[in-house]
């Protein structure tokens, strides 16, 4: 008896052991980025809150950090953020609803449409940013606008839209279809009556977290010319800025104050996107449906 | 198809597995004074899925104003002949149905139909209680309103509530979600969904298998009144509902070939039920009902 | 409504099954929606055009083998040199600091949320990555810039202002939550059988992970990996920021580099004359770019698709 005992006792203290330091590195694993995110929203508010005011988020840019703000900038990443909803939503739930709703995976091309968008979500987004500047800015002549930055973004984030959508799509049990068939709806009638209102909290939640992700972009921007000075109000087709390309304008430049001053943008902008990833997940758990 | 004269029907020989000879007398009399007229006439109905065939070769006649019954073990296809009576195999891209349904003499698989014409006329309550997530009252209107019938939409939806012998427990929260009433009023929502747009047929599939007995015993209640109106095609596989409450009882089975391990459903059997359940005319058959079989 | 109204509302009235007219509407329907997914054909359609057809003509000034065999990066200096070695070995650099940190460390989340966390743990864990994926990576780069270089200086390291080293291992923080959410998928679509009939021989909570549920979520591991590789290959703001803007072939991290995508957001930035050699580089390398990134994409979609049919 006592024999059985010992053995398994030296048998788990050498598995305790290095299951405890395994256990060890996971956390590790997990929690090095919430460290540094933590680390980083610190050092940002440390560095920056004192510039959080009026003179921010009103007044235009200037080479004197002290009068410099974000106003335009702030006010170009709104109006991207309305051209944007206006624009990826209804085309990239259309989209979803085409492959899950309508598609036959048994053709060649819906099969080749899904891998495309797979693909396009991995495309970096600074070729996203070439397109723009061959076919927007340049090609049709369109030139360095607030629509340009708008249809970059847009095909940026279509992908991410449609993927959630899908899902949301996806999540709507059959019987609720079938049922409605069975009442002689036609399959628009099913759709637009059953099927898209029950996905809804889904396709909301999916598309405000793509919007918080497109509204952050920096790098395709910069080649569709959101790079200007701006002193008024950004409009549809005039030159325009936003505000993460406004903070990497200040992080280029040398001067210790403008490091400061783009701190002070970083929180703006953080407090915007971090609000619209809480809306996102607060929709999600109030209106998940376990069917 | 081989008919048996309904007078004629033997004194149930009690071997049967459960099923009160005084059900089955009382059937054979419904019966009786009942015309029979032709609704559908299925001939030599194949279905497969992706070219293997789930069911082969039915033929059989379902009377108007007639409850008709479907038993069988599982994988008997009973659930795919079902569902051909309104084309909702059609939803499935692999299905393929051959043969013919007529359905008052045309042919639902005819080349100018429309499954969506079918399926305003047949209507079909599923296994599983489906309601869709949204209010009692919108939930029957539904029907109504795909199909533009806006007038007195109200006086419709009560009417189908109380066919379905559920108006006097709902009406006081029809705007409360469907989901906040249990499976068996669930289950007679669907129903009332369906009467909602006035049909032919119902097509009822094991509509009570996943419900109480008290639930049961309600919905089988419903469809002896509902047949006045209706006709009801039930696949079931619960003999003794089968004996409850339908008048014509089809009995299909599972050809296994095992070379190609293939299972394919057949039509055994086709008769009054009194006949099917007291005196069969296939082994097959009277194994099944007897209980040795499934 | 009674017996006799429904017969003889069915009897008199001929059947008719037809449809009363063809529903343009449905086809007008499933042809708008067709073209909402025609908008993605496009766009790959689009950006491929973009690329190629400049870089053929950028291709008939430089020739393709000095393109990948030059050693020197220099195309706005006279006389202009077109070696892009220096911003390949750049990219490499930062992509090989960034694995250091996201391979292992996304590993060891997905096996955290998968294996160990109670489903509590898995519900706050999972949002709070997604935000961590959330952070712009202009707020990275400002991080890697004025905070994580000059705690390198502090440690000693030696680091220059600009550095691929702090570059580097930003971008693999950010990767984190991309490695970790598609390795979790993987190893949740691993049958519980497998672990149970591990658990049921007296196999301990880390040999059930190491050696059951990671090599049976292998495909889709290496999917995260190979997807996680991609996005650092072509991560711009946090390398144009913190990494400087000199192309040179160096393989010490402590000095500054520039990737392939800090050149273009650089010089995509200035209003270069179309048509000139300098605007068409900036489609070169976005070609070459595209290329590595698109093939390694592939590779990961494949892996995905084959852990999916595996278990599902």
């Amino acid at each position: 008896m006592s024999v059985t005992t010992e053995s398994l006792g030296s048998r788990s203290h050498g598995d305790r052991v290095r299951g405890t330091a395994f256990y060890v590195l996971l956390l590790v694993s997990v929690t090095i980025g919430f460290l540094l995110l933590g680390v980083l929203l610190v050092d940002v508010i440390r560095k920056g809150i004192g510039y959080v005011d009026p003179t921010l988020l009103n007044e235009p840019n200037s080479s004197d950090p002290n009068k410099a703000g974000a106003g335009p900038a702030i006010r170009g990443t709104i109006y991207m953020m309305i051209l944007l909803l206006v624009m990826v939503v209804p085309i990239g739930v259309g989209t979803a609803l085409y492959l899950e709703e309508y598609a036959n995976r048994e053709r060649w091309y819906n099969r080749l449409l899904e891998i495309n968008i797979q693909n396009l979500a991995a495309v970096p987004s600074i070729v996203y940013g070439i397109l723009g500047l061959a076919f927007l800015v340049r090609g049709i002549g369109l030139g360095r606008v607030l629509l340009a930055g708008a249809l970059i973004l847009t095909l940026l984030v279509l992908p991410t839209v449609i993927v959630a959508s899908r899902e949301a799509i996806r999540a709507v049990p059959d019987s609720i279809r079938q049922g409605a068939y069975a009442l002689g709806a036609t399959q628009w009638q099913v759709v637009w009556r059953q099927v898209l209102p029950a996905s809804i909290p889904g396709i909301a939640t999916g598309s405000i977290l793509a919007l918080a992700r497109a509204i952050g972009e920096t790098a395709p921007l910069l080649l569709v010319g959101a790079l200007t000075y701006v002193a008024v109000n950004p409009t549809l087709l005039g030159s325009y800025t936003a505000l993460p390309v406004q903070i990497y304008q200040w992080i280029a430049r040398p001067q210790e104050e403008f490091r400061v001053l783009a701190a002070a943008g970083i929180i703006v902008l953080l407090v915007i996107l971090l609000t619209m990833n809480a809306f996102a997940i607060w929709l999600r758990n109030r209106y998940q449906r376990r069917w | 198809m081989v008919m048996s004269d309904m007078e004629s029907a033997p004194a149930a020989p009690a071997r049967i597995a459960g099923v009160d000879e005084k059900i089955l007398a009382e059937r054979a009399r419904e019966a009786a004074s009942t015309r029979r007229d032709v609704l559908f006439d299925v001939s030599r109905l194949t279905v497969s899925y992706a070219d293997v065939p789930a069911l082969k070769g039915v033929s059989l006649e379902i009377y108007k104003n007639f409850v008709t019954a479907f038993i069988g073990p599982s994988g008997c296809g009973k659930s795919t002949f079902i569902r051909c009576f309104n084309r909702m195999n059609d939803l499935i891209p692999s299905a393929n149905v051959d043969g013919t349904i007529l359905y008052h003499g045309i042919d639902l698989y005819g080349p100018e139909v429309d499954s969506v014409e079918v399926r305003k006329r047949i209507g079909m309550v599923f296994q599983k209680p489906n309601p869709f997530p949204k209010s009692i009252y919108d939930n029957v209107a539904f029907g109504p309103r795909v199909l533009g019938w806006k007038k007195d939409l109200d006086a419709r939806v009560e009417r189908a509530l109380r066919h379905a012998a559920l108006w006097d427990e709902v009406k006081n929260r029809l705007k409360a979600s469907a989901y906040s009433l249990s499976g068996g009023q669930q289950q007679r929502l669907c129903i009332a969904r369906c009467l909602a747009v006035e049909p032919d047929v119902l097509l009822m599939d094991e509509p009570a298998s996943a419900l109480d007995p008290i639930s049961t015993t309600a919905i089988e209640d419903l469809m002896h009144e509902l047949k006045r109106e209706y006709t009801i095609v039930i696949v079931t596989h619960n003999m003794q509902q089968a004996a409850r409450v339908a008048d014509m009882t089809a009995f299909f089975s599972v050809e296994v070939d095992e070379e190609q391990d293939r299972r394919t459903g057949v039509l055994v059997e086709y008769d009054a039920t009194p006949t099917i359940f007291t005196n069969p005319g296939d082994k097959r058959t009277e194994d099944y009902v007897t209980g040795r079989f499934g | 409504m009674t017996a006799q109204d429904a017969t003889a509302a069915a009897q008199p009235e001929p059947i008719r099954l037809r449809g009363e007219r063809r529903r343009w509407g449905e086809d007008v329907v499933k042809g708008i929606l067709a073209l909402c997914a025609l908008v993605s054909v496009a766009t790959t359609i689009g950006i491929i055009i973009a690329l190629v057809e400049p870089s053929i003509e950028f291709f008939r000034e430089v020739s393709i083998v000095d393109f990948f065999s030059g050693d020197r990066w220099a195309p706005l200096f006279t006389p202009a040199s077109f070696g892009i070695q220096p911003l390949l070995v750049g990219t490499l650099v930062v992509t090989f600091w960034a694995c250091v940190v996201c391979l292992p460390c996304g590993l060891g989340a997905a096996i955290y949320m998968s294996e160990y966390a109670r489903p509590r743990v898995r519900n706050v864990l999972k949002p709070a990555l997604e935000t961590l994926a959330g952070i712009p990576t202009v707020v990275f780069g400002f991080f890697a810039l004025t905070f994580f270089t000059p705690l390198l200086q502090d440690l000693g390291l030696g680091v220059n202002v600009f550095n691929v080293l702090a570059a580097g291992l930003v971008v693999g923080v950010m990767l984190i939550p991309v490695v970790a959410s598609v390795s979790e998928d993987a190893m949740s679509a691993v049958p519980q059988e497998l672990r149970d009939g591990a658990y049921a021989l007296g196999s301990t909570r880390l040999q059930v992970s190491t050696r059951i549920v990671v090599p049976a979520a292998i495909s889709g591991i290496i999917a995260s990996y190979m997807l996680a590789i991609s996005r650092a290959i072509g991560e711009t703001m946090i390398v144009l920021i913190a990494a400087g803007g000199i192309a040179k072939i160096t393989f010490d991290p402590r000095e500054q580099s520039q990737t392939m995508t800090a050149f273009i957001g650089a010089t995509g930035i200035g209003d270069i004359p179309t048509g000139s050699i300098e605007y068409k580089t900036i489609f070169a390398v976005g070609l070459t770019l595209f290329v590595i990134t698109f093939a390694m994409n592939m590779l990961s979609i494949r892996l995905v698709r084959k852990f999916r049919e595996i278990y599902e």
